[in-house]
């Protein structure tokens, strides 16, 4: 059945208290922690981080506190820049990435900071997405043609078709769409989930690819595409603002116009 | 962690696409646009009874067009209803024997009401 309570050993406890000694302008941030080391249960712990001497946005906060209040705290970050998507966690009760998130937009009090939902944890903030990478590989994430590449040119696409390909092209892949979801949440075994259809949308709307049909008859199932109940966690979350939503509703467009009605 | 040694991409392609779906998604809202109509013709007419005696009751359902709308609205309902809880069987059912043991029971259900909802009609509308 799905699951509604967490498991034991996966019931969050009260963590460790990191008060920020002689700071004025202060604010509290609630992490998750859990390690596979020791044992343990996971657990918040809450660090007071002095906003006077801390960057903007909520990575800069993360980065203060693993550099010089508690090292052992693990995330994912790179560009600091939204076009990588490493650093995509549950920040304030949503799904976004911790880069492009100020502090100052994440509402009154505690910051509450937790890893991408229902995802196996590797430690902390660090979600295994093995499954989703593997879901994005299994719709063939590349043009496919059946006529040879041109010799001396590219294959040629005229503006209005490059256009339709705005709104999907953005997508980082940091899955705070699909573990927004809560039909992934349950399903996600099977369900392909709001951000790899939006991309396999991205290549069936692609006027210079010609499996067209095969990638249609791919996603035709009941469980890898017609899960979408249309709930919209995935434009609500989206950090990039896209729209998942509409991309899966356009899949499910395509696939009715191909059959008679 | 995991035990299972498959390739990741082995475990996400699964047994593949099941090519079927698409009859399900237009049946729902087929069958959902169908009963817009229904229920509101239903409800004008059970409305224009709410003082009306048994016999009149009886004599209005009896009229032809009462009769096929209201089997309409039978066959239609169940089979709505029917395709409706598939879905959530599917979305929250993970125990695949009682994930098929409650698909094929809501079936038998729904098949059998339809028929005695239809037969409770038709013996009205012909009298017996």
């Amino acid at each position: 059945m799905a699951e509604f309570t967490l498991p034991k050993n996966s019931k969050i406890q009260a963590g460790k208290h990191f008060p920020a000694k002689g700071a004025k302008n202060v604010r509290t941030f609630k992490v998750y922690r859990w390690t596979p080391d020791d044992g343990q249960n996971p657990r918040t712990d809450t660090y007071e981080v002095d906003l006077d001497a801390c960057g903007p946005m909520v990575l800069d906060a993360l980065l203060k506190i693993k550099n010089e209040i508690d090292s052992t705290l693990s995330l994912r970050r790179s560009c600091r820049e939204g076009i990588c998507g490493s650093c995509a966690m549950n920040i304030d009760g949503t799904n976004t990435l911790a880069c492009t998130k100020a502090i100052e937009d994440c509402g009154g009090g505690t910051v509450n900071i937790y890893p991408l939902p229902h995802m196996p944890v590797v430690k902390d903030l660090v979600p295994d997405l093995t499954h989703f990478y593997a879901q994005f590989a299994s719709i063939k994430p590349w043009m496919r043609t059946q006529s040879p590449a041109p010799a001396d040119k590219e294959r040629l696409q005229s503006p209005e078709d490059r256009k339709k390909l705005d709104g999907l092209y953005e997508c980082i892949l940091c899955a705070c769409c699909s573990t927004s979801c809560p039909s992934y949440w349950w399903n996600g075994d099977r369900y392909l989930g709001p951000a790899i259809l939006l991309q396999a949308y991205r290549w069936i709307v692609d006027s210079r690819d010609e499996d067209t049909g095969a990638r249609l008859d791919d996603l035709e199932d009941p469980f890898k595409l017609y899960r979408c109940h249309t709930i919209m966690n995935c434009a609500r979350t989206c950090p990039k603002g896209l729209n998942p939503a509409k991309a899966i509703a356009e899949i499910k467009k395509l696939i009715v116009q191909r059959r008679s009605a | 962690m995991n035990k299972d040694l498959r390739n990741p991409l082995a475990r996400a392609r699964g047994l593949g696409s099941a090519k079927e779906g698409v009859s399900h998604w237009m049946l729902q809202r087929v069958t959902a646009l169908g009963l817009i109509f229904l229920t509101l013709w239903f409800v004008v007419t059970v409305v224009s009874l709410a003082h009306a005696d048994f016999d009149t009751a009886r004599a209005t359902l009896a009229k032809p067009w009462n009769a096929v709308l209201l089997i309409a609205l039978i066959i239609t309902m169940f089979r709505h209803a029917v395709l409706g809880l598939q879905v959530v069987i599917e979305d929250y059912v993970h125990t695949r024997w009682l994930e098929v043991a409650s698909l094929v029971v809501i079936k038998f259900i729904a098949v059998l009401a339809t028929l005695t909802g239809v037969l409770a009609v038709l013996r009205v509308a012909l009298g017996s």
